[in-house]
């Protein structure tokens, strides 16, 4: 996991005063973001994986699921009889088109992705509001569940519930997605800490607001900085998680293509030397994967630069 | 520190008391679990009769009871595949994914540290960007993906290591054969550098961050100009005094990181075909083994929470803040 960044929220809290100061903090961020290169490759990378997920199915060429056997195994780019290229990344054991499979897999990446970490995301950031806000037995309550969860690796007991459970997106959502929460809830709960005891809570308290009021509307936005860079983190250790899933034929039913379910049928191809169904796949999920760890990376250089990293 | 260690013992109870009743829940969570124990033909009676035996007919609270009462006298249930006791299956496998994590934690800290040091003080230089490019890598790869790529350039492009396979030097030892131990360990070796190396390097790339981090955080800081404004020689002030203070940090992690690499087997044994717990958990779901599958994710919680456990004491011991907090 990323190590909890602390401390960033004094310049969040001067930033969402105004909307002409957010405006100039966007602009400053467009530039900082230009001037890194590699967070714009990145950008980039993700635009392209994301229009695959929404638009996968109209610019696929073939029906991912659609068996060809005169034409099974071939490699990327062979000509055939009449000098075309029919198959520009080859086909698999069973004739299927590689790189539409890959185009629909984007979709399963990317939706089970986000869903989990918004999911998470909710989850732990309103237990971790709750807990730092009123402490007492509920933060402890919560946070023993937080480290219960902590101290186990997830993804033994996501196997077993999905073992259970069946395939399927949903499953696999939320299961992943509650696997996140605790993130966030750390995080959460310690900003939230911090922010409580500031004059501007008080003074909304003393205005009478509700309590619900003060949580998400006053602090919440003030908190916001931090979670969003271990979001952009999030979002590719689920994936990972995710295509890890689907290796083991757990994630989702085996008629939907999936990175990591492309990568668990290419073993059987390995010793024939059929190597584009074993690097095409796991290329896409790095590029993914490395893309949003270089966004996290530039995201909290730029919203706290005491944690620079780079030079 | 013994009230820490009071606590911290507690504590892991709660942990492991956590994950039983998770399991248990997961397990009850598909509906009534006896479907998961008889065939697809079985008669009502027949289901019937197994539900009676396994003693799904019983109010939960109760289930769960005789479900706890069984982990503590060591029974797991049997596996539907072997028809014999899980805990003797998981015994049996359990040498063999000792020796890979071993392997690859050993081989995490030797690879990590250095190149964590080396970028920490080539600051801003190529060799820096180098290895944290490598590690940005590393940290976005599928362990898995990053085996098959193994086999295939390594093992099957080059030939210069075996693809599958494994050669025992634990169980050997294990049962008092020190010599045969000792016999098997150059060829062990060369079986084991594949898949160590695929569950290492996720834990080699975040920890040279780490490392490089936590080392330049130390750098700055005045004790180190003493150090240096007192003549030591630049070795001993990196190995001598920064280090010893940034290594707190990777310390920590270390604990946390047997985790992830227990999870991290599951694929890569599938992937070496290393005949681990991983493996093992791996077959256990294809085939539907559901009490092996959870008997063996009981006893990587055990495993996991007593290592941090122990992790977790030997830094109370180097570092007294934590044990007087």
């Amino acid at each position: 996991m990323t190590d909890a960044s602390t401390g960033m929220t004094t310049a969040a809290t001067a930033e969402a005063a105004e909307p002409s100061a957010r405006r100039r903090t966007a602009r400053r961020a467009w530039r900082s973001l230009l001037r890194a290169r590699w967070p714009v490759l990145a950008m980039l990378i993700l635009a392209i994986v994301g229009l695959a997920a929404a638009f996968g199915p109209s610019f696929a060429p073939r029906d991912p699921n659609r068996q060809a056997i005169m034409a099974r195994l071939k490699p990327p780019m062979a000509v055939d009889r009449q000098g075309k290229v029919d198959y520009v990344l080859g086909t698999d054991a069973l004739g299927r088109d590689v790189l539409s499979r890959l185009i629909y897999g984007a979709r399963i990446s990317v939706v089970v992705g986000l869903a989990a970490v918004v999911i998470g995301g909710i989850l732990g950031t309103v237990l971790g509001l709750v807990a730092g806000y009123f402490g007492g037995w509920i933060d402890d309550l919560i946070m023993r569940i937080a480290d219960i969860q902590l101290a186990f690796p997830f993804v033994l007991l996501a196997i077993m519930f999905l073992i259970v459970l069946g395939p399927g997106v949903w499953n696999l959502i939320i299961i992943l997605g509650i696997g996140q929460w605790v993130t966030y809830a750390r995080i959460a709960r310690g900003q939230t800490i911090a922010q409580r005891e500031k004059e501007y809570v008080d003074a909304v308290k003393a205005l009478g607001a509700r309590t619900s009021t003060i949580l998400f509307q006053t602090i919440l936005p003030n908190i916001l900085a931090p979670l969003t860079v271990i979001a952009s983190f999030n979002v590719a250790s689920v994936i990972l998680s995710e295509a890890a899933l689907s290796f083991l034929g757990l994630g989702v039913p085996p008629t939907v293509p999936t990175w990591g379910g492309m990568l668990a049928e290419s073993r059987d191809q390995l010793l024939a030397g059929r190597w584009w169904l074993a690097i095409f796949p796991g290329v896409a999920i790095m590029a993914t994967v490395l893309s949003f760890n270089i966004l996290g990376d530039w995201l909290r250089d730029f919203l706290d630069p005491r944690l620079q990293t780079t030079g | 520190m013994w009230t820490y260690v009071g606590r911290r013992l507690l504590q892991s109870v709660f942990v492991i008391i956590g994950v039983t009743v998770i399991s248990f829940v997961a397990l009850h969570m598909g509906g009534d679990p006896t479907y998961l124990f008889v065939s697809e033909r079985a008669t009502a009676e027949e289901i019937a009769e197994t539900r009676a035996k396994l003693g799904f007919d019983k109010p939960l609270p109760e289930q769960y009871l005789s479900f706890a009462a069984g982990l503590v006298k060591g029974d797991l249930g049997t596996s539907l595949t072997y028809k014999t006791p899980t805990v003797d299956v998981i015994a049996q496998h359990f040498p063999a994914t000792l020796e890979l994590t071993i392997v690859a934690i050993l081989l995490a800290i030797l690879v990590s540290v250095p190149l964590g040091i080396l970028a920490a003080l080539k600051r801003g230089t190529a060799i820096d960007g180098g290895i944290m490019t490598l590690a940005m890598f590393g940290q976005s790869m599928p362990s898995f993906w990053l085996g098959i790529m193994m086999i295939l350039f390594i093992g099957l492009g080059l030939g210069w290591l075996p693809i599958s396979g494994h050669v025992p030097v634990l169980d050997p030892l294990l049962r008092g054969e020190v010599l045969t131990a000792i016999r098997n360990i150059p060829e062990a070796a060369r079986y084991v550098a594949m898949p160590a190396l695929t569950v290492a390097f996720f834990s080699i790339s975040r920890n040279a961050r780490l490392v490089r981090s936590s080392m330049l955080e130390v750098l700055g800081q005045d004790f180190i100009r003493t150090a240096r404004a007192k003549g030591l020689a630049e070795g001993d002030v990196v190995v001598g005094h920064a280090l010893r203070n940034a290594w707190l940090p990777v310390v920590t992690m270390l604990g946390l990181e047997f985790g992830f690499m227990l999870s991290g087997v599951v694929v890569v044994e599938t992937i070496f075909s290393w005949p681990g717990l991983g493996r093992l958990v791996f077959n256990a779901i294809n085939q539907r083994d559901i009490p092996l599958v959870q008997a063996a994710v009981v006893v990587f919680a055990v495993t996991f929470v007593s290592l941090n456990l122990l992790v977790d004491l030997i830094y109370a011991r180097l570092d007294p803040r934590i044990r007087l907090s």
